[in-house]
């Protein structure tokens, strides 16, 4: 009952959503945005798949292969945290590694992992255009940067407590 | 709009930017660019615009602006003033903004261990 | 303007203010004033001065005589002996040699008037979230300038003669690509400023973009009013979160003040702009992929030609240019093609905006002339090398570029120099490392970047990336043998020529340049196992 609540709402989003695009096939991207942050877990499902497609008039197929090209998108759930770590050689040479041990090891993950309790996911990516301030990386929409062990250890404390 | 209008806005501004208004004294312009912000400026801001509250500081205006490019000194801070140079503060933190602005925007004390450059009045 | 017979500079540096010039320069006004020469000697506060360690400095003019050590109670006898009776201080005058000639501006790397600064002229310095501000500034006027004076044709002409070349990192002249686009009769055509700035190492679009958005505005309105198109798109990539906000709040006022929508300034020129985000693909920065990305699908290179300036976004003429380019056209529409010309190199003229990053003691964004050398934007604009270490290599135009070594620090960083040497200016990013770094393990990273933005159409690069990825591996974990590096050149040649966009292609710059570097320390890594720097962990995978 509260499931079919919670799903008649969801897919009531979702149209919403949808409408505010016209139906062609460059607002697609867009349109996967914003329903990726429409979802706590951070991804696309199957529903908004099809959804898309129908909306769009373009096959499952090619949905999902879009998806799968950007590495913004997801098609399996992740924290209601994605961190995204910098990788690219500005941050490596500026103790960039060192900082993302110490990442792992607070969270508990290695690389491409969710914790437990559904709040982080740990991925890496390429040069977020903060390296004036590397080691960088973002968190959902946020960009934090001349990262030190210490101060990341209180970033994920904040966001743990806000996450509560 | 019309040609006439935005001729209009461009000199109202003009003189508006190189004086800067009357009744201010001081404003403080914190660098708001994505380096600013992931150094902690929005902190910082928002400890200036507590104290100015605090204080009721009604001379002093904090401003934003993008980044002017020197990444490794932010969250960067201008301060300036009419008739005298504009004291750039580097590395800020919200506890280095509250000592600003007791000894700087009250007091008008430069605090030397911040400052990572000094301009000429030019704008 | 008043004249004044006598100009007293106190010099304001970290070091005065400590010893006490402001205290000082208020003596001397009250001073003055109390002798009522107020409307004779002007006091200004002026930058260093050029003397460090001698406490509060003062120049006076016009005599041009320094006094140094100045404290407050000092002030009566400067004003009284030297100021009214013409006799200096003797005990005050400093005779030491200068460190610098002349009235300096102050030695700080932070102030831009040390930089020519075209395109970042109102970053910084501007509210960017005011549309007046920029106005105010001089901004729309190149607008009003080409709509109400100037024939597209001229606008073209103009830019042309500028002598403006892309910086988005491939360097084609900008007015012919405008003219290309111009000459196709359509109806719809496009205009699209690349902000995907994916390139490691580079965020100086993502400077302006926050920092002057309305200067990008103004400059895809002038390319649409010179090709004759009246849409445009700004593809940014979706990282961007506070460029994406400010351009945003950009656009809608720019529609408030008409200055984007039906009739421009009530001429018949309209123009309409759009903001799409991308989802984080490097490759889409190549804009034929961007185009692909654009119409909503995998951001896959096209194949060239038909290039985009006559069949781009779906299939209609399209100007792709980069942010920065479009960033100096309304200088250029207002101060002309000529003033553009007098800076920097005949080649390339203009300014650049470079990123220095890394083990320098100052990182950030620098615009300055072209043909500044390697040594000039380390040390002069970068502050030297941090923590006093040994400058050992730069990576010049991101993970796509070269590595350059000592002897290249005197080489001029434009574009044509750069092709000379077989290197790339590319988006202009400077990643200066110390001895403290391992090439090795530097071009694992690149290689790792390579091998992750791959985007997987064509597989020379597909197989080529993530062979070359796990042969960097063997070399920094010990297991390299002597054919490791020879295998790796021939590989990255393979892909160099039988990739299908420059993103394959271009592997083999960073490997080819380090390999030819550093040859030393990749053969200790194979022969001896051993990384001179340490960094490398061998035995580990
Ligand atoms: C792999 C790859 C990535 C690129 N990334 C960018 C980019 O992020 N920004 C950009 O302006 N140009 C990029 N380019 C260059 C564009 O293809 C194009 O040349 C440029 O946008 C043209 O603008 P310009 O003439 O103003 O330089 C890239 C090219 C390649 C091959
Ligand atoms: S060279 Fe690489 S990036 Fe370019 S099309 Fe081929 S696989 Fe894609
Ligand atoms: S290299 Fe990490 S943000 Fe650019």
């Amino acid at each position: 009952m509260v499931q079919n609540l919670a799903n008649s709402k969801l897919k009531e989003r979702r149209e919403k959503i949808l409408r505010r695009y016209p139906p062609k096939r460059d607002s697609l991207l867009y349109i996967l945005h914003d329903l990726q942050d429409l979802n706590p877990q951070n991804y696309l499902t199957s529903e908004d798949v099809k959804a898309v497609s129908e909306y769009l008039g373009i096959s499952v197929g090619e949905v999902e292969s879009v998806i799968s090209f950007y590495s913004m998108f997801s098609r399996k759930p992740r924290g209601r945290y994605v961190i995204r770590f910098c990788s690219s050689p500005t941050c490596h040479l500026l103790e960039g590694p060192r900082v993302l041990e110490e990442l792992k090891k607070l969270l508990g993950i290695e690389v491409g992992q969710t914790t437990g309790d559904g709040l982080f996911t740990l991925e890496m990516t390429s040069c977020l255009g903060a390296c004036g301030v590397a080691p960088a990386m973002m968190i959902n929409d946020e960009i934090y940067g001349n990262l030190t062990p210490f101060k990341v250890k209180e970033i994920i404390e904040s966001y743990r407590k806000k996450g509560k | 709009m019309k040609l006439e209008e935005l001729r209009k806005i461009r000199e109202r501004m003009g003189s508006e930017l190189r004086l800067r208004g009357g009744k201010v004294r001081i404003r403080i312009v914190v660098g708001m660019g994505t380096s600013g912000i992931a150094a902690g400026a929005r902190e910082v801001l928002r400890t200036f615009l507590e104290e100015i509250e605090k204080r009721k500081l009604n001379d002093v205006v904090v401003a934003q602006t993008g980044e002017k490019g020197f990444a490794s000194k932010e969250p960067l801070v201008e301060i300036i003033e009419e008739d005298r140079s504009t004291v750039v503060y580097g590395n800020m933190t919200p506890e280095k903004a509250r000592r600003v602005m007791v000894e700087h925007i009250v007091n008008g004390n430069v605090v030397g261990d911040y400052v990572v450059a000094i301009a000429n009045p030019e704008r | 303007m008043r004249l004044y017979r006598s100009h007293v500079l106190v010099g304001m540096d970290t070091f005065t203010l400590l010893a006490g010039a402001r205290k000082v320069k208020e003596h001397l006004i009250r001073q003055i004033e109390k002798r009522g020469l107020s409307d004779e000697i002007k006091v200004l506060e002026t930058g260093s001065l050029g003397i460090t360690n001698r406490g509060v400095v003062l120049l006076i003019y016009p005599e041009g005589c320094y006094y140094v050590n100045v404290k407050p109670e000092d002030v009566p006898e400067i004003v009284e002996e030297h100021l009214l009776k013409g006799r200096t201080v003797q005990r005050l005058l400093f005779k030491g040699e200068l460190e610098r000639k002349a009235v300096a501006l102050p030695e700080s790397p932070l102030d831009v008037r040390r930089q020519s600064r075209v395109v970042l002229q109102n970053c910084g310095v501007i509210d960017p979230e005011n549309i007046d501000e920029y106005i105010g500034r001089g901004g729309y006027e190149a607008l009003e300038r080409a709509l109400f004076q100037m024939k597209p044709q001229e606008v073209i002409e103009q830019v042309k003669r500028s002598g403006l070349v892309g910086r988005g990192g491939a360097g084609f002249p900008t007015g012919l690509k405008w003219e290309i686009s111009a000459k196709v009769a359509s109806e719809e055509k496009y205009i699209i400023c690349n902000a995907d700035e994916g390139e490691p190492g580079t965020f100086k679009d993502r400077v302006i973009m926050e920092g002057d958005p309305h200067r990008v505005i103004e400059g895809m309105l002038l390319a649409g009013y010179a090709v004759g198109a009246n849409k445009g798109f700004i593809y940014i990539r979706g990282e961007y979160a506070l460029s994406i906000q400010r351009m945003e709040k950009a656009i809608k006022q720019a529609y408030e003040y008409n200055l984007l929508g039906s009739n421009i300034l009530e001429t018949n020129f309209s123009f309409d702009l759009e903001m799409r985000k991308g989802a984080g693909a490097y490759v889409c920065g190549e804009e034929t992929a961007l185009i692909e990305s654009l119409e909503g699908k995998r951001g896959e290179p096209r194949n060239k030609p038909p290039y985009p300036g006559t069949c781009g976004l779906w299939g209609k003429p399209t100007v792709v240019n980069n942010v920065e380019t479009l960033a100096n056209i309304p200088s250029i529409i207002v101060k002309g093609a000529d003033w553009f010309r007098s800076l920097g190199t005949k080649e390339t003229p203009g300014t650049k905006l470079y990123t220095i990053l890394g083990h320098v003691v100052n990182q950030g964004v620098i615009e300055v002339e072209t043909g500044i050398t390697l040594r000039k934007i380390i040390f002069d604009y970068g502050g030297g090398m941090k923590n006093g270490r040994e400058f050992k290599a730069a990576l010049v135009g991101g993970a796509a570029g070269c590595f350059l070594g000592k002897d290249m620090l005197d080489v001029k960083m434009d574009y044509t120099t750069l092709k000379s040497y077989k290197a790339v200016l590319g988006s202009g990013a400077v990643l200066v490392m110390d001895t403290s770094t391992c090439i090795v393990d530097m071009l694992r990273c690149i290689l790792d970047f390579f091998k992750r933005e791959s985007c997987g159409k064509c597989v020379p690069c597909r197989m080529g990336t993530d062979r070359l990825y796990r042969l960097i591996v063997d070399i920094s974990s010990g297991k390299g043998t002597k054919d490791h590096p020879k295998l790796m050149l021939e590989l990255a040649q393979m892909m160099n020529k039988a990739s299908f966009c420059p993103l394959g292609q271009s592997v083999l710059l960073p490997l080819s340049s380090a390999f030819k570097y550093f040859e030393d320390e990749v053969m200790e890594h194979i022969l001896d196992k051993r990384c001179p720097a340490g960094v490398c962990k061998m035995g580990e995978k």
